[in-house]
């Protein structure tokens, strides 16, 4: 008799343990949204999805120390993943938190609604983990097509509606891109894994091949769609704007992490010895995506798409820290991150919460007058978008400094004018939001709604459902709170996110 | 004594002010303020003049910047302190007199406002100093937006904040551009204390875009021609109280930036530049006396009379030697002990002529209220530096360096003084004398602005008498000795 061996790849449990728990949080949501009552499903949903992201926030954290490659090499976990992950993690409680009483999951089904989040945040994690260009574009797929659908939950908005499907046809090219140019990559080295990638490029001096050239240029179009970098940013302002709000908040932190984990990973690990290649272009598109987010943001009076415009050139401002390709760089980008990720949240929040209490929708009207009346959400915002400008006492200007400071060591002095440039154009609109907030006087809430701005309400969540939008909300305030208050204190005592950047840092050991 | 209690001490109480239910946070504001102007003169009293740094306080704060909680006293910052924490006592007692909507706010700002002036003077740190120099700023564009007199002031004060940003943002690339290259040169982890960056110079050709990048952001801060674009509607934008501070402080804290960073960090660049400095100082001179005697608005006046004493404050700075930069101190705090009388006085003034702030519709307020234009007389004189006030010995430094630098500099800067008498006694006799004014209703001081007013004025009279005391604690020279070596060595 024949024994048939088919030696599977040694799984490494629990280095998986984080996904699993996604994984296993997406079906027990999805199971939960199904049932009957009411509390199962619009408390139970929740409550499991945290739950879950708590749960791999955990064994992140135990974790922690490990550097391995897992699953025959095709995904790795050290300090840059996991750090990547616990950001993604703490995005998605916020977002779950913020979606919890809005309209999108009552219009979705809630079970399908946080599944479909988890999912996402799953293909995030796995993005952020995977060496090879297969798990690569799984990750990705997996992180992009739930987000496609999150997009236009929000049914009977029409703008929802459209946000999902412009962002799907857009991110379509841009995955198309990004296959394209990963099987151009495999076509000149020959081989899909990250390592492998390197060590072909280092033997065989294909630096200047051009089809390995086109590879690389391919890729980095598609990653800058999804990290909606200028001149692939033309989605963001309006899928920012359609997308129920908790979710542009997701899309705005979480997506930025992971596309830039991965960028890290790929680029300073398989492509690091054509950094003299990529590097320049890659510093033009960093400049121009601080200039035209920058620039875009000037006229805005949505808030939504103000903070796209604005992540547009936050987006810059990290791209800048990957080209140099330094670990202080690598430090760097993912301080910035950390930092991006509070101040935004903290900002996301207050919209929110602005948009269930007054008839304006984002409009920037909906915040004026609001350091009279809501201190508690005024001084989030106000924080949130000092630090987005860079002024002291917050991260952003802790960020600023880290990230100039490994711009110059990298050489591109000229970047970091271009940077702080950027800055000054962008204190223009954060100053109109504080300006709003603290100095004009407070726009009625009780608006007809012939009066609403061009982001309200739309007609069929009014009336009876509009009482239901208006319940008090603690746990928006809690959110807008706990991460201005994060942001603050970035600023203050920042050496914990030191160490968490240097964790990270440290993971790219080909890096000086 | 511990200086850290000086600096945050006006946050902190303004902080616990306004989380205390009812009006405590005027009387907590109030206390602070005065409080940290009684520890600043216990650092004068025990300050050993000649002594280099003392009152040291030196911690890690960012390991991985290399960025240090270091703050000390010396010779440079000893009598700017003492000045700010006057002037924010004198506007935190003016502001407790007049009432406020959201009080919280407001004085909770002005602690921060004056804590954020304190750390920028006192640290020894480069970061830590472009941190404090954007921060002092935030609080005035809160407390002008909100509190500040006419409609356009949120217009005026978002110019004022992008304006000196900019400036801020700059000095920000050049600071890290400064540590990391001096870093990389001595192969070395970063480090941002100005004494090690004062150790290891960097090359002459990053020395001069960096110096370049530090002048935008203390010549926009003063501010001088022609970066004072700012300048007429961000003081039309604050509360006068406010703009006292503002005025007498902020302005100085740029000249500061001069002797504490430009100086000594960047020698070569500072004698290469040197003759462009002296020029936009003296064109400062220049402009700032002709827009001060052809305005009618007399915060415009006072405020372009800032622009030409910042000037001689420049002038005296980028003379290189050690005359020059210790009149400029000198007259630094002269000014600033000045001004800000001046713009309460502003304030009386306009409350007697029906709220307005125009010389034609002013006159004849001296007639009945002769305490009053008495004070405004001292405190005229002394902008005008008459012989025998200590803005005299101020000058009289300034133009001694200045003429051994560059003599036809000097010349034409002699101009400025005669100028200066021009302008301020246009002004004193337009409000003070002449017809009475329609709408004006002259009434003499009240005591409690008296309180205010008295002291300041005591202080100006006491450095006429005795301008040595603050003579004896400058010691600007040892910053600018490498700069004087440079000149010397061509």
């Amino acid at each position: 008799m024949i024994v048939a061996t088919l030696k599977g790849p040694h799984m490494d449990w629990s280095a998986l343990s984080p996904l699993l728990a996604l994984f296993g949080g997406a079906t027990l949501t999805l199971l939960t949204g199904l049932l009957r009552p009411r509390f199962a499903r619009h408390v139970l949903v929740p409550v499991f999805a945290i739950a879950a992201l708590g749960a791999a926030m955990g064994l992140s954290i135990w974790q922690w120390h490990r550097h391995a490659d897992i699953v025959a090499a095709a995904l790795r976990i050290d300090g840059l993943a996991l750090a990547l992950m616990l950001l993604i993690f703490v995005g998605g409680i916020a977002t779950v938190l913020l979606s919890w009483r809005g309209a999108a999951p009552v219009e979705a089904a809630h079970g399908e609604y946080f599944a479909l989040l988890l999912t996402s945040i799953a293909g995030m994690a796995l993005l952020v983990e995977s060496q090879n260009t297969i798990t690569l574009f799984v990750a990705f797929e997996l992180l992009s097509i739930p987000l496609y659908v999150l997009c236009a939950t929000e049914m009977r908005r029409a703008t929802s509606l459209e946000a999902g499907l412009k962002y799907l046809i857009v991110g379509s090219v841009g995955s198309a891109t990004l296959v394209y140019g990963l099987a151009m990559l495999y076509g000149a080295t020959g081989s899909t894994d990250f390592n492998g990638i390197a060590t072909a490029v280092g033997s065989s001096g294909i630096g200047s091949d051009v089809l390995f050239l086109t590879g690389i240029a391919l890729v980095l179009a598609g990653l800058a769609f999804k990290a909606s970098v200028a001149p692939f940013h033309q989605w963001t302002p309006d899928v920012y704007e359609g997308a129920p709000t908790p979710i542009t908040a997701f899309m705005a932190v979480a997506t930025k992490a992971a596309a830039f984990g991965v960028l890290l990973r790929l680029f300073d690990v398989a492509l690091i010895d054509t950094q003299a290649d990529w590097g320049p272009i890659m510093a033009a598109l960093a400049t121009t995506s601080i200039v035209v987010g920058n620039v875009g943001a000037l006229t805005q009076t949505s808030l939504k798409r103000l903070l796209a415009w604005s992540s547009v050139a936050q987006a810059g401002y990290m791209l800048a820290g990957v080209v140099v390709s330094t670990q202080l760089g690598v430090k760097a980008t993912v301080f910035y991150l950390g930092v991006y990720l509070a101040m935004n949240i903290a900002a996301f929040a207050v919209i929110v919460a602005r948009e269930r209490e007054t008839v304006l929708g984002d409009h920037i009207d909906s915040v004026a007058g609001i350091g009279a009346t809501r201190p508690w959400l005024a001084w989030p915002l106000t924080i949130a978008m000092l630090s987005l400008a860079g002024l002291p006492a917050t991260g952003g200007f802790i960020g600023k400094i880290y990230l100039i400071d490994a711009i110059v060591d990298g050489g591109y002095t000229w970047l970091a004018v271009v940077l702080v440039v950027g800055s000054m154009i962008s204190l223009a609109y954060y100053l109109r939001v504080v300006a709003a907030v603290w100095t004009r006087p407070a726009v009625s809430t009780e608006l007809t709604p012939s009066s609403r701005g061009p982001g309200g309400r739309p007609a069929l969540a009014g009336g009876a459902e509009a009482d239901g939008m208006r319940w008090s909300q603690p746990e928006v305030v809690f959110v807008a709170v706990a991460f201005a208050a994060l942001t603050l204190a970035a600023g203050i005592v920042p050496s914990p996110l030191f160490d968490f950047a240097r964790h990270a840092g440290r993971a790219l050991t080909g890096l000086f | 004594m511990h200086l850290s209690i000086l600096i945050w001490l006006p946050a902190a109480a303004a902080l616990l002010g306004a989380l205390m239910p009812g009006r405590t946070v005027r009387t907590a504001a109030v206390a602070g303020a005065l409080v940290t102007l009684g520890l600043s003169i216990a650092v004068l009293v025990e300050f050993k003049t000649g002594g280099g740094a003392q009152f040291v306080t030196n911690d890690h704060w960012i390991r991985e910047l290399g960025i240090r909680y270091h703050v000390a006293v010396d010779g440079l910052n000893l009598v700017l302190i003492l000045l700010t924490t006057i002037l924010f006592a004198a506007t935190a007692i003016w502001s407790s007199l007049r009432p406020w909507e959201r009080e919280r706010g407001y004085y909770l700002w002005l602690g921060i406002a004056e804590s954020g002036v304190l750390g920028c003077l006192t640290t020894q740190d480069l970061a830590l100093f472009v941190g404090f120099f954007d921060l002092m700023l935030i609080p005035f564009y809160f407390l002008a937006g909100q509190w500040g007199p006419g409609p356009n002031r949120v217009a005026g004060v978002t110019k004022l904040i992008i304006y000196t940003l900019v400036g801020s943002l700059l000095m920000l690339a050049a600071a890290v551009a400064t540590a990391t290259l001096v870093a990389a040169a001595q192969n070395a982890p970063l480090n941002f204390d100005i004494h090690y960056l004062v150790a290891h110079k960097l090359g002459t050709g990053s020395q001069e875009w960096i110096f370049l990048f530090f002048a935008a952001a203390f010549l926009v801060k003063m501010p001088l021609f022609p970066l004072h674009g700012w300048m007429p509607d961000g003081y039309r934008a604050m509360p006068l109280p406010v703009l006292a501070v503002f005025s007498g402080v902020l302005s100085k804290v740029a000249a500061y930036g001069f002797l504490r960073i430009s100086l000594p960090m960047f020698p070569d660049a500072a004698h290469h530049f040197q003759d462009l400095m002296l020029l936009i100082a003296l064109a400062s001179i220049l402009y700032g006396s002709a827009m001060a005697f052809t305005t009618t608005d007399v915060r415009l006046i006072l405020g372009y009379s800032s622009v030409a004493q910042l000037g001689f404050i420049t002038l005296g700075i980028f003379a290189l030697n050690d005359q020059g930069p210790q009149g400029a101190l000198l007259q630094a705090f002269n000014h600033g002990i000045v001004i800000a009388p001046a713009f309460f006085i502003l304030g009386l003034m306009a409350a007697r002529a029906g709220g307005s702030e125009d010389l034609r519709d002013m006159g004849g307020i001296g007639f009945r209220a002769p305490v009053l234009a008495s004070l405004f007389l001292i405190v005229a004189l002394a902008n005008l530096a008459m012989p025998g006030s200590s803005n005299f010995v101020g000058e009289f430094l300034i133009l001694l360096g200045v003429f051994k630098a560059k003599l036809a500099i000097a010349c034409i800067a002699f101009t400025g003084v005669a100028l200066a008498s021009v302008y301020t006694l246009r002004a004193f006799i337009r409000m003070t004398h002449n017809r009475v004014g329609t709408g004006v209703e002259s009434r003499e001081l009240t005591v409690a602005d008296g309180v205010v007013l008295v002291p300041l004025v005591a202080v100006i009279l006491f450095l006429a008498v005795y301008p040595q005391f603050a003579l004896n604690r400058i010691d600007a020279p040892r910053f600018s000795a490498p700069a004087a070596q440079q000149v010397a060595s061509r």
